[in-house]
């Protein structure tokens, strides 16, 4: 029976029937509910893992794979940076139980700090990249990743895109198939060394020519002709807004496999149509492709390196049509995206705000403390930037920045690479002071358990690493815990570590204010004689709290977590 | 003949779970369906968007301006921010609710007036309806998503099983008395 699934949960399913063993991946949008899925099949056929980051991540896949069991990682496109040390090697060293790295890029960057193609990764480690365009290519594709992975001996990246992955539609389900395969200890395969890496480096070229005869036929990449007109190369979602766009108007080359590319098919296809359009989001690796081999394809001069394309923007550019539309003439206000009610960041970026300094940002939910009226980040660069990236601020400006300066990073972005930045400050000596924003769940993402909250990603209880110990352990001696919601000791806390003369980190610990297992107090109410319409609780940036006239509490998003009643001066906001 | 519907509110306010009930019954009732959401960052209070099409073959699943046949807005500011996207002819279902976006709430902008009166001046066939209050009624003010999709069940011409069907799929169980009882009262509209 069919059934509607996302692009995510249909590679798990695929994971699954491709009798996948082992998953090991870190959570990023828009891949993250790869793994949330996987999770829910059964743990002794396919066992599921948060990893600390995707470097860890993806050699636990290489690990499982190389004992002879089909092995998944998969993460955003960012991610694919920090696991591409690991990744450029399984290249050369080949797979013994078929292995697949997903990558999901994010056109548009609906969740990112860039719009990176990933597909240059896949030209850059000589692997094998494929692409679906729907959440039934996603099964699809998924299971023939394995077939590809373990006939040609090499890691497979499947890509994805955030409309292919947030996108839902119907995937027929089938039975799962074992795959065992024995582990032999072979040194020539597995060991790296320059004396094995040479001759593997050879196998990988070859293996390069033998993925592309199999591109030149295989079932990934098809022909779809239409009026022979109009011709479109085209790859991913990209392929679905030239169908809906143009219709029988065009015939079609859609490829799946977008690395390597085939010559033969695209020199044939671009034979047999009047006009040669390239349509792929993002760099122009198809159109570079065809002009090596010898045609002279439109593609960037008409068609954007930014962000996502569409249906209404290829009708336009190649047909000329543009739709109607109806729209008013108020200026309609923009509704960014907020810190929630009771979110425990909120007092630390009011008083960092409050204090004026220097603030070093990271990626998470915390981000939002650049937007008004906070504005409290000066930053934000990668996964783990804030820590190193204070330690060179604070060495470039000779020390005039320490106690002017902080760096604020969550307990999950911590693990995945803040704590080598801090080992850094306390080996290299800055007097640094991080802050670790510890709310127990990797949030942004949609809150998976992560190594410091003691629950694995089946919520069963698991080690917890001890920020406390862990940051005394590489030679931070102040290490002080503060409850984030209470403004008065937070704001002596972090006065006191900025004026310490000595490297220092402060976790603020308190929960997300999201999480199930937080108790709520009931919403706080406004006494409106007390009110002087003063606006002082406005500073916080909390959803739930409006002035128009007096103050006001808005009770379905209030979560009474108490930290306006400490703004006002009057006594006017009451539990 | 492809139908496209687009659920237009802010983050929190369920649209997710009212697509995929949209999107179930839709497929059971043998159509290609395709549902296209964004996750991350417009969860957090901000402004979100689902896209549903339906019919014989689905392409694209992202709806653009001057395509959608429906638009669901769960809130009034984002009916009128997402208008341009409605086809001639097309028709907006709205719940009266207002929700201050953030520069609304810091006094740099003013959220406009007569909202609903604006929209229907351009021609533009909309229905308003307060969902809060009969979510409210319902047991939870967290049902506006579900009260809206009895509403729009009214005019998608397939039986009331399907859509019940689609809501024990999609609904926890403990949530599902009140659901329905949401439900019933939006279909009752």
């Amino acid at each position: 029976m069919a059934k509607l699934m996302l692009g995510n949960q249909a590679v798990a399913r695929g994971l699954y029937e491709a009798g996948v063993q082992v998953v090991s991946s870190y959570p990023g949008t828009p891949s993250t509910e790869i793994t949330e899925f996987a999770s829910t099949y059964n743990k002794d056929e396919m066992y599921s893992e948060w990893a600390p980051n995707e470097k860890v991540a993806c050699e636990v896949a290489i690990g499982a794979s190389i004992a002879g069991k089909r092995a998944f990682c998969a993460m955003k496109h960012v991610g694919l940076n920090v696991a591409a040390d690991p990744l450029y090697t399984a290249s050369y060293t080949g797979v013994n139980g078929g292995l697949v790295v997903a990558v999901a890029d994010d056109q548009g960057m609906h969740s990112s700090q860039n719009e990176q193609d990933s597909r240059n990764h896949a030209k850059g480690a000589k692997l094998p990249m494929i692409e679906p365009s729907d959440s039934g290519e996603c099964k699809e594709f998924t299971k023939l990743a394995y077939e590809i992975s373990e006939k040609f001996d090499t890691p497979v990246l499947l890509r994805l895109s955030t409309r292919v992955a947030h996108s839902q539609s119907s995937v027929e389900t089938e039975e799962r198939t074992e795959v065992n395969k024995p582990y032999e200890k072979t040194p020539t395969k597995y060991i790296m060394t320059p004396a094995n890496a040479k001759p593997r480096h050879i196998f990988v070229e070859e293996r390069m020519k033998k993925l592309t005869e199999y591109a030149e036929n295989c079932p990934l990449n098809r022909v779809e002709m239409g009026s022979d007109e109009i011709g479109i190369i085209t790859n991913g979602v990209a392929y679905q807004y030239a169908k809906e766009a143009l219709g029988d108007k065009a015939s079609y080359l859609k490829l799946g496999m977008v690395n390597p590319l085939p010559v033969k098919l695209i020199k044939d296809f671009a034979s047999k149509v009047k006009k040669l359009y390239v349509i792929e989001e993002l760099d122009d690796i198809i159109e570079t492709h065809c002009r090596k081999i010898g045609l002279n394809p439109i593609g960037k001069e008409l068609f954007t390196f930014l962000g996502e394309y569409s249906q209404t923007m290829i009708k336009e550019k190649i047909l000329g049509e543009k739709n109607e539309f109806v729209a008013l003439e108020d200026v309609i206000p923009v509704r960014p995206p907020v810190m929630c009610a009771g979110c425990p960041h909120r007092g630390v970026f009011y008083t960092l705000k409050k204090l004026g300094v220097f603030v070093s940002g990271d990626i998470g939910c915390y981000t939002l403390g650049s937007a008004a009226p906070l504005n409290a980040m000066d930053t934000t660069v990668c996964m783990g930037a804030s820590i190193s990236g204070l330690h060179g601020f604070n060495k470039a400006m000779k020390g005039e920045y320490e106690g002017k300066a902080v760096a604020v990073i969550g307990d999950s972005t911590f693990i995945h690479s803040g704590i080598t930045g801090l080992i850094d400050i306390a080996y290299n000596g800055t007097n640094s002071t991080v802050l670790i924003l510890d709310n127990s769940i990797t949030g942004m993402t949609g809150h998976q358990n992560n190594p410091a909250n003691g629950k694995n990603i089946y919520g069963d209880p698991a080690a917890a690493v001890n920020l406390e110990a862990l940051c005394h352990s590489v030679g931070i001696d102040r290490v002080t815990v503060v409850d984030p919601s209470d403004l008065a000791a937070l704001e002596k806390t972090i006065k006191e570590e900025l004026n310490a003369k000595a490297p220092s980190v402060i976790i603020c610990r308190k929960p997300c204010a999201l999480l199930k297992t937080v108790k709520h107090k009931p919403p706080f109410k406004i006494d409106e004689e007390k009110c002087k319409s003063c606006k002082a609780c406005m500073k916080i940036g909390c959803p739930a709290i409006s002035v128009t006239g007096k103050a006001k509490i808005d009770n379905t998003l209030c979560v009474g977590c108490g930290l306006c009643m400490q703004m006002c001066k009057f006594d006017a906001i009451k539990e | 003949m492809t139908k496209s519907i687009m659920l237009v509110g802010v983050g929190g306010q369920g649209t997710l779970l009212a697509s995929r009930i949209l999107g179930n019954a839709l497929l059971s009732q043998g159509y290609d369906v395709k549902v296209s959401e964004v996750h991350g960052m417009s969860q957090r209070g901000g402004s979100v968007v689902t896209y549903i099409k339906y019919g014989e073959k689905i392409y694209s699943p992202v709806i653009e301006k001057g395509e959608a046949d429906i638009i669901v807005a769960f809130e009034q500011l984002e009916a009128a921010r997402w208008l341009p996207y409605l086809k001639k002819g097309g028709k907006i279902i709205t719940n009266t609710q207002q929700i201050n976006p953030m520069p609304v709430i810091m006094g740099v902008q003013e959220y406009p007036d007569a909202l609903i009166e604006k929209i229907k001046a351009k021609g533009v066939d909309i229905t308003a309806v307060d969902a809060l209050a009969l979510a409210e009624e319902a047991g939870s003010s967290r049902a506006v998503n579900v009260v809206l999709m009895g509403l729009i069940s009214k005019s998608a011409g397939f039986p009331e099983e399907v859509w019940q069907k689609a809501l024990e799929e999609c609904v926890p169980p403990k949530a599902l008395e009140i659901n329905k009882k949401a439900f019933a009262l939006g279909r009752a509209v």
